[in-house]
């Protein structure tokens, strides 16, 4: 590896390798992101398919803010947070395919699935329920003195629901170490933004809950990376919470089937040209602070890890019937299995 | 005569309802410019106007607080929800404010709420439910959930006139699946509160609605062929108020009863209607009141999980046949 002599200086406290490592969480995503959508059009996903194309920057970044020992709570199109976070490509595989195997045993679908260890939490579909979720995570972080924050992810849309006000407020009264980061991608579903709030900057709803609100450039990495991190470390030192509202655009349809009848092909188009992951490349090897030779070893590196988890997840059967009862309760562990399942048909 | 789809009839269902009363306007997410998540009004934008058709922020609790506000000012709201799962959203005001309207205050709350329920879609936990049971318990709830493509047409029509609230449990699995001759240009109303007997048969009667309505069919015609038995269906088509003197008159007739649900078990709306059988007819049972549900857990995304935890037609069969045989 050569670097540029004479390289600028790297901002935010960031090291030539966490720019490496963010450069593969980018290109991992998107690298994942690309198989599924083929296993899909394979009829091998299960359910719905959701892309995070063009946000890939803000889900890594804020999530690189992060401690080790923080948590946070993706969305549907977080994949890049739960990757940096520590959750394995073959497990999301697993997880769209409804595999047994799958971190839910084949019980949810897609990124719907937690680690408290590594430090992420699965959402529900309802949105805006991991926000009051999430303070009381950062609730018993305080309560018992840890140096640990929450980082919680809703879209525009969420930002509508009663949950969402619920629980940033409640957590804005408490005080408690957490982070939300409200992702503006332009739509909630075939809704824009403007349709969905009255606030032109959604920050600006932080104002309402006496908490600092931020608004950053989405696709921006290292700008999304700096602002969390000063939110994280704010939160961390008992300042307790900040909103940032991340601005960025959702390029594909809000899941596979959609048409995206309602986006104009030149909005689309203009996006494009403001891709995060060609933004983020272009600044670290622009500076000399990566060189051609690493990018292209992790693009490798990550094509590499991809066959082998979709091969590896391809063999793998789907879950038995009767495991279906297990769980609902720790005792009983087994819900029983109906009356007439007992008789011959 | 035209062959229609399901969710074509339930278009044709609002949309000839808006046509004919300007009072009646929809409301919920993504339902005018993009027509709905599964294109159930699609084209109503265009036809009718933003202000008839209107696309909301997501806040189920608004949606549905806000249509029993314009209610109770003379205008006939019609709420989707995107997926009748998140109607949780929606709870509080729905059995506090809506459900006790009438009776507490005099209002008029002539709302509908509709939206795609149920499972056998591959859909997971939370875009499978049908949370009939949780509006069942509270009075001043009309709750409905047609089986047919002729009830779908004719029952969303007569939620939209009826004077009360109604919930109405349309099954996303029927949406394409199910095609019917619809007459054109007739005024086509299913009762609110009337059962329809889907198969005539006198040996068992199986008690039944929405898409089980399907897999009981497809049941009595494998017990027919390979054990000469005849087996009546009642599509229940409203669960409340419920046609329960229907249930009774088919019960006088075959002396055995089968209850079959596509929600789970326990505090399900069969162990209701076993109830009331109990109660009013027990002098006509030659057998035990039987219940074919869903297994009490949560609904599995995988698609061998959950067609275990669901019913199945041969569930059905298997439980008739034990029915029979007592
Ligand atoms: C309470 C609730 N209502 C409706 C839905 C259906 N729904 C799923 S995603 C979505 C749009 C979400 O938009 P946004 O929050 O902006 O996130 P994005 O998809 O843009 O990432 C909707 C309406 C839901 N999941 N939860
Ligand atoms: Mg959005």
């Amino acid at each position: 590896m050569t670097l540029a002599a004479g390289a600028p200086p790297i901002p935010a406290g960031l090291t030539h390798d966490d720019l490496r490592r963010i450069y593969y969480y980018l290109r991992l995503t998107r690298a994942l992101e690309t198989r599924l959508t083929n296993l899909y059009r394979q009829g091998k996903v299960i359910g719905g398919l959701y892309s995070s194309l063009g946000q890939e920057g803000e889900s890594v970044a804020s999530a690189f803010a992060l401690e080790r020992r923080d948590i946070l709570s993706p969305l549907i199109r977080n994949l890049g947070s739960m990757l940096v976070k520590g959750a394995r490509p073959v497990d999301v595989l697993r997880q769209y395919m409804a595999k047994a195997a799958s971190p839910t045993a084949g019980r949810e679908m897609n990124i719907h699935f937690n680690d408290l260890n590594l430090g992420y939490l699965g959402q529900i579909s309802h949105l805006g329920d991991m926000v009051p979720v999430m303070a009381g995570i950062a609730l018993s972080f305080r309560m018992r003195g840890e140096d640990r924050v929450g980082l919680v992810y809703v879209g525009d849309g969420a930002t509508s629901t009663g949950t969402f006000h619920e629980g940033v407020n409640f957590a804005a009264v408490m005080r408690v170490p957490l982070v939300v980061m409200v992702e503006h991608n332009g739509y909630a579903y075939s809704t824009p933004t403007r349709r969905q709030a009255a606030v032109e900057r959604l920050a600006d709803k932080a104002l309402a809950y006496g908490i600092p609100g931020i608004t950053v450039d989405g696709n921006d990495v290292l700008a999304v990376y700096e602002v969390t991190k000063s939110a994280v470390e704010r939160a961390r030192s008992g300042g307790g919470v900040s909103l940032i509202e991340a601005v960025t655009y959702r390029r594909r349809g809000h899941a596979q089937h959609d048409d995206q009848r309602y986006q104009s092909p030149e909005e689309v188009a203009r996006w494009e040209t403001n891709d995060p992951v060609d933004r983020y490349l272009q600044r670290v090897t622009g500076a000399g602070w990566i060189g051609e030779t690493d990018v292209a070893e992790i693009d490798a590196q990550v094509e590499v890890e991809l066959d082998a988890a979709v091969a590896d997840c391809e063999r793998e059967p789907l879950p038995e019937p009767e495991t279906a009862l297990t769980g609902v309760f720790v005792r009983p562990a087994t819900a029983p299995a109906l009356w007439f399942r007992g008789l011959d048909g | 005569m035209a062959e229609v789809t399901y969710l074509e009839a339930l278009r044709q269902g609002m949309w000839e309802e808006m046509v004919r009363d300007e009072r009646v306007f929809l409301l919920g997410e993504d339902i005018g410019a993009y027509g709905g998540a599964f294109k159930v009004t699609d084209g109503f934008l265009e036809r009718f106007g933003a202000n008839r058709v209107v696309d909301t922020p997501i806040s189920e609790a608004a949606i549905v607080g806000a249509a029993a506000g314009a209610a109770h000012m003379g205008l006939r709201p019609v709420a989707e929800m995107q997926f009748i799962d998140f109607i949780s959203c929606a709870y509080d005001i729905l059995t506090n404010y809506v459900a006790t309207a009438r009776y507490r205050a005099g209002l008029a709350t002539p709302i509908v709420v509709r939206g795609p329920s149920g499972g056998y879609v591959r859909g997971g936990p939370f875009h499978s439910q049908m949370p009939e049971a949780a509006f069942f318990h509270t009075p001043g709830l009309k709750l409905v959930a047609p089986a047919t493509v002729r009830d779908a047409k004719g029952l969303i029509k007569a939620a939209i006139r009826d004077d009360d609230p109604v919930i109405f449990f349309e099954h996303k699995f029927l949406y394409r699946r199910i095609k019917e001759d619809l007459p054109e240009g007739e005024d086509l109303i299913t009762p609110i509160g009337e059962a329809r007997v889907a198969r005539e048969g006198h040996d068992l009667t199986v008690v039944t609605w929405s898409a089980m309505v399907w897999k009981t069919l497809e049941a009595a015609d494998q017990l027919e062929r390979e054990d000469g038995v005849s087996v009546e269906v009642i599509d229940l088509r409203t669960l409340v108020p419920m046609d329960t003197d229907a249930v009774m008159r088919s019960l006088r007739k075959t002396n055995r009863i089968l209850i079959a649900h596509e929600d789970t078990r326990t505090g399900g709306i069969a162990g209701e209607i076993a109830a009331r059988i109990n109660e009013e007819a027990f002098e006509w049972l030659d057998a035990p009141i039987r219940r074919v549900t869903a297994h009490d857990t949560p609904l599995p995304y995988a698609p061998t999980l959950e067609d275990y935890v669901l019913p199945q037609a041969s569930d059905v069969v298997a439980a008739a046949r034990w029915l029979l045989a007592y």
